[in-house]
């Protein structure tokens, strides 16, 4: 952590940090501890959840990590989807969103509106009309003064971005292909139809079960390998791809949801360069999440040991991470709280919203089985979102995509 | 016509249930006999394993109860993972370990092809600690019942069948203490880090997981496991003899990542990969000065530290010894970002396996409790 000098300490005692969290989950919990431990003087003072027990739990947890810090009034808890609204209108400087991603584009526009710093999981949206509005979002805030931070953790772990910082300087030369895999088991796989309570909506229900629903969760590939999706939009600079094709489907029959359990895209880059990110969440099938960039002078290897590989083409070591491995999840509260303690602006939005599109887009690529440019993905009319809203009113399944069958639109 | 069909039915409750509960029911539960009818009156005959079998009048009890339509009016209670659970597995235990002799010996994991090896340690007398470490002093002499330790670390072989229930070949309902037992959850990240599965050790998993990993072997196999004390350890790593005079010939240290487990030359009792590889789970609570008032074992009271042994891959000679003590610490969770944090998975400790021993001396069910159940399984 990042101590804050004496002076400013002996300053803000009376000026604490106030954060509020959105989504008290596992997740949500564990980014509200760290922003409890990135500011000597922040402390919790409001949350939202669509259970009470959810946050109850939460906030015993974090009673016990983080102590004093811990000051939520009964009335400052907040039940229901809308129950965000409360928590930012309520007295706080920071917001932590951390909610199923589907909820977060709405979320996000709201605490900008209001004025406030916001810690973002990751991603951003799960379709391209959410991307839309985060990207109006990220523009509001910078014109705000207000910081946006986000929970890409990989940006903010020493290791890794020490070893992008090589790729960048031409250690390996020219990035010619990246080949990415995310194969590990289903996450949160969706119960039996006869589990769901009498009375509980189709919203409720799904959103319970947010893991398996395209509107809620966007896919395994946009929730979770969208941490590899990341990576390579970092390797390319963060700069757009020309177009991506793909394949996915269902392997494993589910009795509802709609999300795939395997894709696999193939990302054409301006300079001829290629990037393949290949996920399923199948159980029993072999298991790996690495990262094998090959340039026209070398080669780096993640995730298969605890260190990156940098080489060259004999198998030569290049370069070595020499230290200690930090705390990315930690670091991400750090730079954002340090920001507001000095009263600077730290604003991530750009790269997160191009990382979360990149994963859209390869994911409408394998629902529709088109090949799709990145104009095409960002001029997408595609909103998952319910419209109208209604956390009580009945909600169909959208059928599974069929690629070949399922429209671009 | 009612009435004769009552005088010829044969009653659940006083014929059929006593027979199932001497030979059956400490194993397997309704589902399981409704699954098996065809083979049921077959299989009764060499019921229990080890055990008499049943007699013929018996036998024609249960004829008539399948030939009846197996009614089963009882609905049978899943065990659940607490002490009733232990006393049916200690009941198990004393009665397949009986008369085991006590010489090495492999084991198939039942349902699967994968083998491990035991190795019998006798017991004895030796000098433990080294004087010239904080922690590792006084040296003081110790003496340890006999007991089997497996001569290598558990594999990812071995583990994946307790991680993943749906390729250990289990049949819900065929073996309900196997069921009982609590397995990991899925985790969200690969577990190996890439290192490698086949013949591999497996690696981060809590002291809690490697507890509950050897009960579940225990349910599987009839055989009390356990972690070593860290005194065991300390006694079956130095095998009577003084430290390797060449670390490099029997210790992988000092690398990029682990290796295959028992490539290395195998000490004095015949055991690989004492030293180095990946550091081994003792059951011991860690305490600084334990030597200055040792006890056999020293139960859990609080979730850090425990003791881990031996060094890893990831360290340098100094550390890969007989006597170095490693403290377990939070931070071995420090990449598992949710609250509450896995009470399986430690995702940083990369260099952190175990192997299991057997007491000769099965120890009464309260006692085998304790070693499957620290009960700090979470952090906060």
């Amino acid at each position: 952590m990042i101590a804050a000098p004496a002076i400013i300490r002996a300053q803000t005692v009376t000026n604490a940090i106030k954060v509020g969290l959105v989504g008290a989950g596992g997740r949500g919990t564990g980014a509200a501890s760290q922003a409890l431990k990135a500011d000597d003087y922040s402390e919790l003072t409001a949350v939202a959840d669509v259970s009470l027990d959810q946050i109850n739990s939460s906030l015993g947890r974090l009673a016990r990590i983080n102590g004093g810090k811990v000051k939520v009034a009964d009335g400052n808890k907040y039940l229901g989807f809308e129950a965000y609204r409360q928590v930012i209108d309520s007295d706080i400087d920071v917001v932590l969103l951390a909610t199923p991603p589907g909820f977060r584009p709405v979320q996000l526009r709201y605490a900008v509106e209001k004025g406030k710093h916001v810690f973002t999981e990751k991603p951003m949206a799960v379709c391209p009309a959410g991307i839309r509005s985060v990207i109006e979002s990220v523009k509001m805030a910078r014109e705000k003064n207000k910081c946006i931070v986000d929970g890409f953790m990989w940006r903010y772990a020493n290791h890794i971005v020490q070893t992008f910082e090589q790729i960048h300087n031409g250690i390996i030369g020219d990035v010619l292909s990246y080949y990415a895999t995310y194969y590990t088991g289903p996450v949160k796989p969706m119960p039996a139809a006869s589990t769901r309570p009498a009375g509980m909506s189709d919203v409720e229900w799904q959103t319970k079960n947010w893991y398996n629903f395209v509107w809620t969760c966007g896919d395994g590939y946009v929730e979770q390998a969208v941490h590899s999706v990341d990576k390579v939009a970092w390797c390319f600079k963060d700069q757009p791809p020309v177009s991506c094709v793909a394949h996915g489907g269902r392997q494993i029959p589910q009795e509802g949801g709609n999300i795939f359990d395997h894709i696999e895209v193939n990302y054409l880059y301006p300079n001829g360069a290629r990037a393949f990110i290949a996920h399923r969440q199948i159980p029993g099938i072999y298991n790996e999440n690495a990262d094998y960039i090959l340039g026209t002078q070398g080669r780096v290897t993640i995730g298969r040991g605890p260190l990156p590989i940098v080489e060259d083409h004999k198998g030569k070591i290049l370069w070595q991470f020499e230290g200690t491995k930090n705390d990315g999840y930690q670091y991400e509260h750090d730079i954002l709280f340090s920001a507001i303690r000095k009263g600077e602006v730290v604003n991530k939005g750009d790269r997160m919203v191009s990382s979360t599109l990149l994963a859209i887009h390869g994911r409408q690529a394998a629902y529709t089985g088109a090949q799709l440019t990145w104009e095409q993905i960002q001029n997408s009319s595609l909103s998952t979102f319910p419209d109208p809203f209604d956390p009580k009113g009945s909600l169909p399944e959208v059928p599974t995509a069929k690629p070949g069958i399922t429209k671009f639109v | 016509m009612i009435l004769l069909l009552a005088l010829f039915a044969v009653d659940f409750q006083t014929e059929v249930k006593p027979i199932l509960d001497k030979q059956c029911n400490a194993c397997h539960d309704r589902a399981f006999y409704l699954r098996k009818k065809d083979k049921i009156v077959g299989s009764l005959a060499i019921m229990p394993p080890g055990g008499p079998g049943l007699n013929a009048r018996d036998k024609a009890t249960i004829g008539k109860w399948v030939a009846e339509g197996l009614e089963y009016p009882e609905v049978k209670k899943g065990l659940e993972d607490d002490l009733s659970l232990t006393r049916n597995l200690h009941g198990q235990i004393v009665k397949a370990s009986a008369k085991d002799a006590f010489r090495n010996y492999k084991q198939r994991i039942p349902g699967s092809d994968v083998n491990y090896e035991m190795v019998a340690v006798p017991g004895g007398t030796f000098k433990m600690g080294n004087n010239a470490v904080a922690d590792e002093g006084p040296e003081h002499e110790r003496e340890v019942e006999p007991f089997w330790m497996a001569a290598r670390e558990v594999t990812w072989n071995e583990y994946r069948l307790f991680m993943f229930a749906q390729i250990s070949g289990e049949e819900a309902g065929a073996n309900i203490a196997v069921d009982a037992v609590s397995r990991p959850t899925k985790p969200y990240v690969e577990m190996s880090f890439g290192m490698g599965i086949e013949g591999y050790p497996a690696i981060s998993m809590t002291h809690h997981a490697a507890n509950k990993y050897a009960q579940w072997l225990s349910a599987k196999t009839g055989h009390f496991y356990r972690l070593p004390t860290e005194a065991e350890w300390e006694y079956a790593c130095k095998a009577n003899a003084g430290p390797p005079e060449k670390l490099d010939e029997v210790a992988i240290y000092g690398k990029q990542q682990y290796e295959l487990v028992g490539k290395k030359a195998a000490n004095g009792f015949g055991l690989y990969d004492m030293l180095g590889n990946v550091m081994e789970w003792t059951t011991d609570q860690y305490q600084k000065e334990a030597y200055r008032n040792p006890q056999a074992w020293y139960p859990s009271k609080t979730p850090y530290p425990h003791t881990a042994r031996g060094g890893s891959w990831q360290d340098k000679a100094g550390r890969v010894t007989c006597t170095a003590r490693f403290a377990s610490d939070p931070s071995w969770k420090q990449q598992d970002p949710n609250l509450p944090k896995s009470i399986w998975y430690h995702t940083d400790a990369l260099g952190l396996g175990f192997r299991l021993v057997r007491p000769v001396k099965t120890p009464a069910p309260e006692e085998m409790h304790r070693f499957w159940n620290n009960g700090v399984a979470e952090d906060q």
